[in-house]
């Protein structure tokens, strides 16, 4: 059969099957924006392929008229590592949740990122367990009220973008579901890095944690919870943009701008910085409710920076070996060193 | 060199054997396991049938001296064909007190004992539990026992080189070699070649290990003591041309034979686990074959990662031993729902939990039949012999490819480890499994093209489409799907249809694979049953019976789901069936259940192998009651 001809429309990459999140749910947009940012890529679509792993979000292949795999909880960086390394042709997207990628499937999070295995992660983070009807999550904020802890959890959460960074992803970003403009551009970028690309949405799940992100989503407040990244510009927030990050010594302090205090005192963001300190500090930054001189939380790409990719490193030893000691001859092989013979 | 080359010769009379059985024992530093690789090796290039049975503990270096910490590896070298690695040893080689204790009971009366006096002082044998020491204390009177100062010999060999004597002393297995190379009429010559290459880069080793085999065979030449050196002719194996093989090695060999059969290129992922770890060790030195290997972050990773492939339309294989497949079982279950080839190997190793990682056992096969959740059926194949690995590893990618199913290969620690001689195929009669992934729809909707990726073949499997192909995008899960169109469904009836045809689909796997082959007489007072690697024992035991005059057959299952078609009739056949399994009755479980048939059973869960007479004795009182 044949390609669809390029460019794609959005439609194009909508599949035949009925979209069954809850209405009102994050993921609508989150899908819709996905098929936007892969239309605009000019690449073929039967070129792609959706990964994921049990969740709310996991059923995201089946919406997608690519190829796809719905596979098992916490995994689907697994299978996206092998098909990888084997088709190296392929643009492999991993779809996980805030449960399925940093709970049961942490230690693949890691590992996949580690390796600088070319794969673009999306992790939707809603802070809960949606599918098994809302429990709290390991993002869970402390106190977070669920079925599984109805006095409030106890426990702190994981910050995703600092386990990135920590497990050495070479692109680092995030974004919201309903900034649509935004996510459709990290998106993009993460489809354009080559490499492990790990993008945390904060996802609204409308049933089971609803309002969660509304300070970094309302429009009257996101202005004064977000500070939008900008590579080579100095870290500026707020509604009036009269706020910024200064380092004083090795720590980030927020400061009002004006009286004394100019752009050029500011915290300037290199995305391109090999040294992920910076970076790590970014991500640390949470929203402190009520406090007056908070730390905004960051949003767009922290990091993004060129390593060599693990299935140009798998081909390139072959490569070598092949140069050194010609390609392998399997009569040679198995007649081995040493042999006999019965007549 | 050593001056013994002048000394003049001595008499010495040579006795003819048809075969001989040794194991070298010692510490587990002291090289065991490379001497009677080496002594392995030489015999099969003299043209001996061999069988070898490597048992080591799982520590690399259990405290020395210790009782835990002795290794040992076994060979049986014949001048007329076997099957085993030797019930009985003739000879036995020990470098300490320890090595004594935890071996002398499988030494014949009369058997030949060479021991390292030098090694048995005082704290060594307080180290063994030795009150008294066994060289002086008259207990080992039975045995033609050689005190041999292997120790300050091999040092004063290897003097004029100033080695440490710790150095010294790690040459110490290649001058007990050299003994037993003259005591068996052997040629120095491969091992000397070994040494060669292997110690090519460290001259000094390189001097130090040639002078230590050589001085060893001259002690046996010179030495008062020893009279008689045995010889052990040619065997007559079937003309062609041979090569020694372990499990692991055929297994490797087989996935590189199987990706040139296929076409298709191979990801083998692993997770590092006694004892299949030498197959990831193998293939990642296949890389001019284009072989990809993956030491995934745990097993989960590493049978996903094989599951991708496949899903990627190339040759997906993973490999483990019994608890890895624990934590590969959700991921299998994946495998069957999504109809995707996937080759699974289990070397299989004495459990439960961790349980005995170097020793072996067929302990997984329910687990391997039965250990998911749902309804679940893989195929399950079992090979008998360390060669018979290479040629079940392809039937398994054969299966795999051409069923749309994953298949188990149940290697065990025995057919790991052990060798025999293989005769080299020829790679131009590999079987012929070239795979051509579909590039057109497959059905109409509404006059439309349109591809369903659950619409099947005679054979009932779906077909495995490349991503990448234009036209032919669909998503694929673990959720029920819907017949023919692969969509998500609930519907019961629906289920229970496609739990039947994923069932129905393995079940014809019996319409292409051998009958079971019964070894003697097609019928009769007793059939002995057995499965996978112990095929050798299972065959010699009833060979022997068979000379004694009883009414004896042996049948070994490969196939083991589905069972052969003519499973039934052959248990049928034989007024008694024995089915002798190194686990609890797994297999016998399965045959009473499957066919109704009052097995008898006979277990072993030690560890080791079945020794050939435990199954003749288990049989004699079967058939004389």
């Amino acid at each position: 059969m044949t390609t669809k001809s390029l460019p794609l429309t959005p439609k194009d990459l909508a599949s035949d099957q009925e979209v069954r999140w809850c209405p009102g749910c994050g993921d609508y947009s989150i899908l819709a924006q996905m098929k936007k940012a892969l239309a605009s890529l000019d690449f073929p679509r039967e070129k792609m392929v959706f990964i994921s792993g049990i969740g709310c979000s996991s059923r995201f292949p089946y919406y997608m008229n690519t190829y796809g795999f719905h596979t098992i909880h916490g995994r689907a960086p697994t299978f996206a590592t092998g098909l990888k390394m084997m088709r190296p042709d392929l643009q492999v997207w991993v779809i996980t949740g805030d449960g399925d990628g940093l709970s049961i499937g942490g230690n693949h999070l890691l590992h996949a990122m580690r390796r600088n295995t070319d794969l673009k992660i999306v992790l939707f983070n809603n802070e809960i367990y949606g599918l098994t009807k809302g429990q709290y999550s390991p993002t869970s904020r402390i106190g977070t009220r669920s079925k599984s802890t109805p006095t409030g959890s106890i426990e702190g959460p994981l910050r995703p973008l600092s386990i990135a960074i920590a497990s050495e992803a070479t692109f680092v970003a995030r974004t919201t579901d309903v900034d649509i403009t935004h996510l459709v551009t990290v998106l993009q970028r993460a489809a354009h890095h080559k490499g492990s690309a790990f993008v945390e949405i904060y996802q609204n799940c409308v049933v089971f944690n609803d309002g969660v992100f509304e300070y970094a989503t309302n429009k009257s407040v996101k202005n004064d919870n977000l500070c939008y990244l900008e590579h080579g510009r100095p870290l500026k927030f707020g509604k009036d943009r009269n706020k910024g990050i200064r380092l004083h010594g090795l720590t980030p302090e927020v400061v009002n701008l004006g009286s004394g205090i100019s752009d050029d005192d500011l915290l300037i963001h290199d995305e391109k910085a090999e040294d992920p300190t910076l970076a790590f500090m970014l991500s640390r930054m949470v929203r402190v409710p009520g406090d007056e001189m908070s730390f905004p939380e960051v949003m767009g790409v922290l990091r993004a920076v060129d390593h060599p990719v693990h299935h140009e490193l798998v081909q390139q030893q072959i490569d070598e070996q092949i140069k050194k000691r010609g390609p392998g001859d399997l009569q040679a092989l198995l007649t081995g060193d040493e042999t006999w013979t019965v007549t | 060199m050593t001056t013994t080359l002048d000394v003049p010769k001595k008499e010495v009379a040579v006795e003819e054997r048809d075969s001989v059985t040794i194991r070298l024992a010692g510490d587990s530093g002291d090289g065991m396991q490379l001497a009677g690789t080496q002594l392995t090796h030489t015999s099969a290039l003299l043209g001996n049938d061999i069988s070898t049975f490597p048992d080591f503990p799982a520590e690399i270096r259990a405290p020395a001296g210790t009782l835990a910490g002795v290794s040992g590896f076994q060979i049986h070298f014949s001048s007329s064909e076997i099957h085993t690695p030797g019930d009985c040893l003739n000879t036995l080689v020990v470098m300490n007190p320890a090595a004594l204790k935890t071996n002398l009971k499988d030494l014949e009366l009369g058997g030949i004992l060479i021991v390292d006096k030098d090694s048995f002082g005082t704290s060594d044998l307080r180290k063994a539990g030795y009150k008294t020491n066994p060289l002086e204390d008259g207990s080992l009177s039975g045995y033609r026992l050689f005190q041999v100062p292997i120790t300050s010999l091999n040092r004063e060999a290897v003097a004029e080189l100033k080695l440490s004597p710790r150095e010294a002393d790690r040459c110490k297995n290649f001058f007990a070699l050299g003994l037993i190379y003259w005591l068996y009429e052997r040629s120095l010559e491969p091992t000397l070649r070994y040494i060669k290459t292997k110690f090519s880069k460290n001259p000094s080793v390189l001097e130090a290990n040639t002078r230590a085999l050589k001085a060893g065979y001259n002690y046996g030449e010179t030495t008062e003591a020893m009279v008689v050196h045995y010889r052990v002719g040619k065997a007559k194996l079937a003309p062609g041309t041979y090569r020694k093989i372990t499990g692991n090695e055929a297994i490797a060999l087989g996935l590189v034979a199987a990706a040139h059969a296929t076409g298709l290129p191979l990801l083998y992922a692993g997770y590092p686990i006694t004892p299949a770890s030498d197959i990831l060790h193998q293939l990642a030195e296949y890389k001019r074959f284009g072989i990809k290997t993956l030491q995934a972050e745990d097993e989960i990773a590493a049978i996903g990662a094989a599951i991708g492939a496949s899903f990627g339309g190339v040759l997906g294989v993973t490999g483990t031993s019994g608890p890895g497949i624990c934590l590969k079982s959700e991921a299998i279950g994946l495998a069957v729902m999504t109809e995707l080839p996937l080759v699974i190997i289990d070397v299989q190793r004495g459990g439960p939990s961790t349980g005995l990682p170097t020793k072996t056992e067929q302990a997984d096969l329910l687990q391997a039949m039965y250990g998911r959740n749902g309804e679940c059926p893989v195929a399950v194949l079992a090979p008998a012999t360390p060669g018979d690995c290479f040629a079940m590893t392809l039937e398994a990618v054969r299966l795999a490819t051409q069923y749309m199913t994953p298949v188990f290969l149940l290697s065990d620690g025995y057919l790991a480890n052990g060798a025999e001689p293989w005769a080299i195929p020829q790679v131009d009669q590999l079987p012929d499994l070239h795979i051509e992934h579909p590039k057109e729809h497959n059905a109409e909707v509404d006059g439309q093209p349109v591809f369903h990726p659950y619409k099947r073949d005679a054979k009932l499997a779906r077909p495995w489409v490349a991503p990448g192909t234009p036209g032919l995008e669909h998503r694929i899960g673990g959720i029920e799907k819907q017949d023919v169109t692969g969509n998500i469904s609930y519907e019961p009836a629906n289920h229970e249809y496609m739990v039947r045809t994923r069932a129905q689909k393995i079940a014809n796997i019996a319409n292409d694979i051998p009958e079971l082959q019964v070894n003697g007489p097609e019928s009769g007072e007793l059939l002995i049953v057995g499965w996978g690697g112990t095929h050798g024992s299972l065959l010699t035991a009833t060979q022997r019976l068979q000379r004694k005059g009883y009414s004896v057959s042996h049948a070994q299952f490969r196939y083991l789901n589905p069972m052969p078609k003519n499973t039934g009739d052959v248990l049928k056949r034989f007024k008694k069936v024995l089915v002798c399994e190194l686990n609890g009755g797994q297999l016998r479980l399965l045959l009473r259940g499957h066919y109704l048939v009052d097995a008898l059973g006979y277990s072993k869960v030690q560890g080791k192998p079945f020794l050939v007479s435990e199954i003749e004795e288990k049989a004699e009182e079967i058939l004389r009651s």
